[in-house]
């Protein structure tokens, strides 16, 4: 009796995971795209965004779509981890039409995106060359730049002139004043959870005198200048100096506002937040000299950003090209609003720029200078796989101590394979 | 001896010299019933796990990527790249150090904390459940709760708040590489979560224990304690430790979530399955490499379960 009172559910319980099974099956086949009540006489786009810090970003982003007469356009704004899911939406025609991201050649060469010279022919003058070459690869211009953001160092002006620190102006003083500015609930310097290896590694380069890779794209790197700038790295690493585990990451001001540390790596786009938090008790500098100048050292600042692309999958191409000519070049109103009213971001165009108000005062006006002096792009022919070696390289000769000169030629020897498929 | 006599009756087989009417269901309706439920399941099958498989061997001899229909034949040049990188052996060394040390504490605790709520003569369904929850708690929240509340390393985290109370220095759990203290909080979250599960499991088999056999072995004058824990229970729970055991081996290799959300995609600590994560998926998208690796580690996993499989005598009859 138990028994078969036992097989009994057991039957039940199959049947009712295979219905189950069926009615997922059944229901993922009609998931909601997200485009139904359009209008049915124009073409449906789809717009990916990753998710700003922001408030107000989301709004203004579907504001625009709303906007535009000639198409039904859709928006995506995806939390998280938003390179892999863009990465695997552009492998099928369900994915984005228009999206935003950073350039590489990869994206280029294996038919990810197309190019958008034909929009782009009126308004490229109006673009700074920095902007204009990290989007292009063979001749060809495949993103329109939304936004530049300057990623550089902040400071509490209390904080320091308490300690009697100067600003650092050589990558060795910014070592002394991390270290004199540690206390026992304040750290000096925050470069986020992983210690600055990957967000600090190219203004590093930079700032040595050297680069990612050299005009001819041969690496850029190497020798006993990188070894000498990994062991300061080290040094700062190694001094305790440095915040660790804070709740929020480098892009984020909360670490540098809620007075976790002194010092902070940071983008433009979070000033707002920080002249809000503290006033006038905050300044910016940029990556100092690692070295003295006459052996190759400068102050360097990333010239980060977004761009905006088209995929090559969309299934309508041209109205998607048309969408981005219309928001992304014509639409000055829009992108003057995408780059001031949230954050603060500077205008890829010039025209625009110089209009910006916001931008022409204080702590803002000399981020901009900054950036105009020693402002570095991002070069499209650096892969992200390259990228991984080189993180992988600071991560373990900064962090763990490793040797660095095996570490160094291994990361070396995977860039130059790297470089040698892209060449053959 | 209840379960031998049950499997001698089951073993013989239907008389043959007395032919008997078989009652029989129309053919059809039971092909139909079998399809009805091995259908989806077996659909499920093909479609999410023997077609991704044949895709990435197709995959790993191209060069893919950022596609998944790649037309440049490589050959086995993706194999060789993958086998000769030094970073995804250090991954497989990371893996093996991480499961030679979470299998055996995994099992042991679990075994012990069921033994513990055995014994338990009040509340016993309450400290059962209390230590199951967590189980149904998914890695993603867990991890969150890990990294931001009590591991984070600034002066308001939990274990902080404690060293501070003690006048100690605060601690950046997870970014301390010397020493390795992100293992505590990788090795504590992991023990949390699954600890409930495999003590149900022990549980369970450890009541199924007749009561008999501890008395007869305490008229042979075995002390209740070690020797019966040694000569009776351990015996006992052979075969369930084996499954424990097993299913620890194949959650170590599975190792991702808690790497993913504590540690991300470092070079200090990497588990195979991050690595290619990566690889394929995450920054580089790159399916060739990707699906090379992904082979060799299945190759790997077959092998060890194979040698597991043997060495355990798993699936053999146990007399």
């Amino acid at each position: 009796m138990r028994l078969s009172h036992q097989r009994l559910n057991r039957r039940r319980l199959l049947a009712l995971g295979g219905l189950a099974a069926v009615g997922a099956a059944t229901t993922a086949c009609g998931s909601n795209t997200g485009r139904d009540g359009g209008d049915p006489n124009k073409v449906d786009l789809s717009q990916w965004y990753h998710q700003y810090g922001e408030a107000g970003t989301q709004d203004a982003a579907t504001r625009y779509a709303t906007e535009y007469p000639d198409a039904n356009v859709s928006i995506q704004w995806i939390p998280g981890d938003y390179d892999a899911k863009l990465a695997s939406g552009l492998l099928s025609e369900d994915g984005p039409d228009v999206f935003e991201s950073h350039f590489n050649s990869q994206m280029a060469t294996s038919g990810q995106v197309v190019p958008l010279d034909d929009i782009m022919a009126d308004f490229k003058s109006d673009f700074s060359e920095i902007d204009l070459f990290e989007n292009t690869w063979d001749g060809k211009v495949y993103g329109v730049k939304m936004i530049d953001d300057p990623q550089l160092f902040y400071y509490r002006k209390s904080m320091l002139t308490e300690a009697g620190l100067a600003v650092p102006t050589t990558f060795d003083e910014l070592i002394a004043a991390a270290d004199a500015l540690t206390g026992k609930t304040v750290k000096g310097l925050y470069l986020g959870n992983t210690a600055g290896a990957g967000v600090l590694n190219r203004p590093l380069l930079w700032s040595a005198g050297q680069d990612l890779l050299t005009a001819d794209n041969k690496i850029g790197f190497g020798g006993e200048t990188t070894i000498a700038a990994l062991a300061k790295f080290r040094t700062l690493h190694e001094n305790g100096s440095l915040l660790l585990g804070a709740p929020t990451d480098w892009w984020d001001s909360a670490a540098f506002t809620q007075g976790l540390c002194a010092m902070q790596w940071c983008g433009m786009w979070h000033m707002p937040l920080i002249q809000e938090a503290l006033g006038d008790d905050f300044g910016v500098f940029p990556m100092p000299p690692v070295f003295a100048p006459a052996d190759g050292g400068r102050p360097s600042i990333v010239n980060g950003g977004w761009s905006t692309f088209v995929s090559a999958k969309s299934k309508n191409v041209e109205a998607a090209k048309a969408f981005v000519k219309w928001l992304w070049l014509e639409q000055v109103a829009h992108q003057e609003d995408w780059a001031l009213s949230y954050g603060f971001h500077i205008p890829p165009r010039k025209s625009l720029a110089a209009k910006a108000t916001k931008l022409q005062s204080g702590t803002a006006a000399e981020t901009v200078a900054l950036s105009q002096q020693y402002g570095i792009g991002a070069n499209p022919a650096w892969t992200t796989t390259m990228n991984t070696a080189l993180n992988d390289l600071v991560t373990k000769v900064v962090r763990e101590g490793a040797d660095a000169t095996a570490e160094l030629a291994t990361a070396t020897g995977k860039i130059d394979d790297e470089l040698a498929k892209a060449g053959g | 001896m209840v379960s031998t006599a049950l499997k001698a009756e089951a073993g013989r087989p239907g008389t043959p010299d007395r032919p008997r009417p078989i009652r029989r269901r129309p053919v059809r309706g039971r092909t139909l019933a079998f399809w009805l439920f091995v259908g989806p399941f077996l659909a499920g099958l093909v479609f999410f796990t023997f077609v991704p498989i044949g895709w990435s061997l197709w995959l790993s001899f191209f060069e893919a990527q950022n596609t998944v229909t790649p037309t440049e034949f490589v050959g086995l040049r993706n194999y060789t790249e993958m086998l000769a990188d030094p970073e995804f052996r250090r991954s497989m060394l990371t893996f093996t150090v991480f499961a030679a040390f979470i299998i055996p504490v995994t099992t042991a605790l679990s075994l012990a904390l069921a033994l513990l709520v055995n014994r338990v003569r009040f509340m016993q369904a309450f400290f059962r459940s209390a230590f199951f929850i967590p189980a149904a708690c998914s890695y993603v929240v867990a991890c969150m709760i890990w990294r931001l509340s009590i591991f984070n390393g600034v002066r308001f985290g939990l274990a902080n708040t404690l060293l501070l109370h003690f006048d100690l220095d605060t601690v950046a759990w997870l970014q301390t590489t010397d020493p390795p203290l992100y293992w505590l909080v990788l090795i504590t979250v992991r023990l949390w979560l699954q600890l409930g599960f495999y003590m149900i499991l022990f549980l369970a088999a450890r009541q199924r224990i007749p009561g008999q056999l501890y008395e007869a072995a305490y008229l042979d004058g075995a002390s209740p304690g070690w020797q019966t824990f040694r000569h009776v229970t351990l015996p006992a729970l052979r075969a369930t430790t084996v499954a424990v055991v097993l299913l620890n081996l194949i959650a170590a290799y599975q190792a991702f979530d808690e790497f993913y959300n504590l540690m991300g995609n470092t070079a200090i600590v990497r588990p195979p399955l991050i690595y290619l994560y990566n690889t394929a998926l995450g920054a580089e998208q790159d399916f060739g490499r990707g699906s090379a690796g992904a082979l060799i580690l299945s190759g790997l996993i077959v092998i060890v379960t194979l040698l597991q499989g043997k060495f355990l005598r798993l699936g053999k009859r146990e007399d």
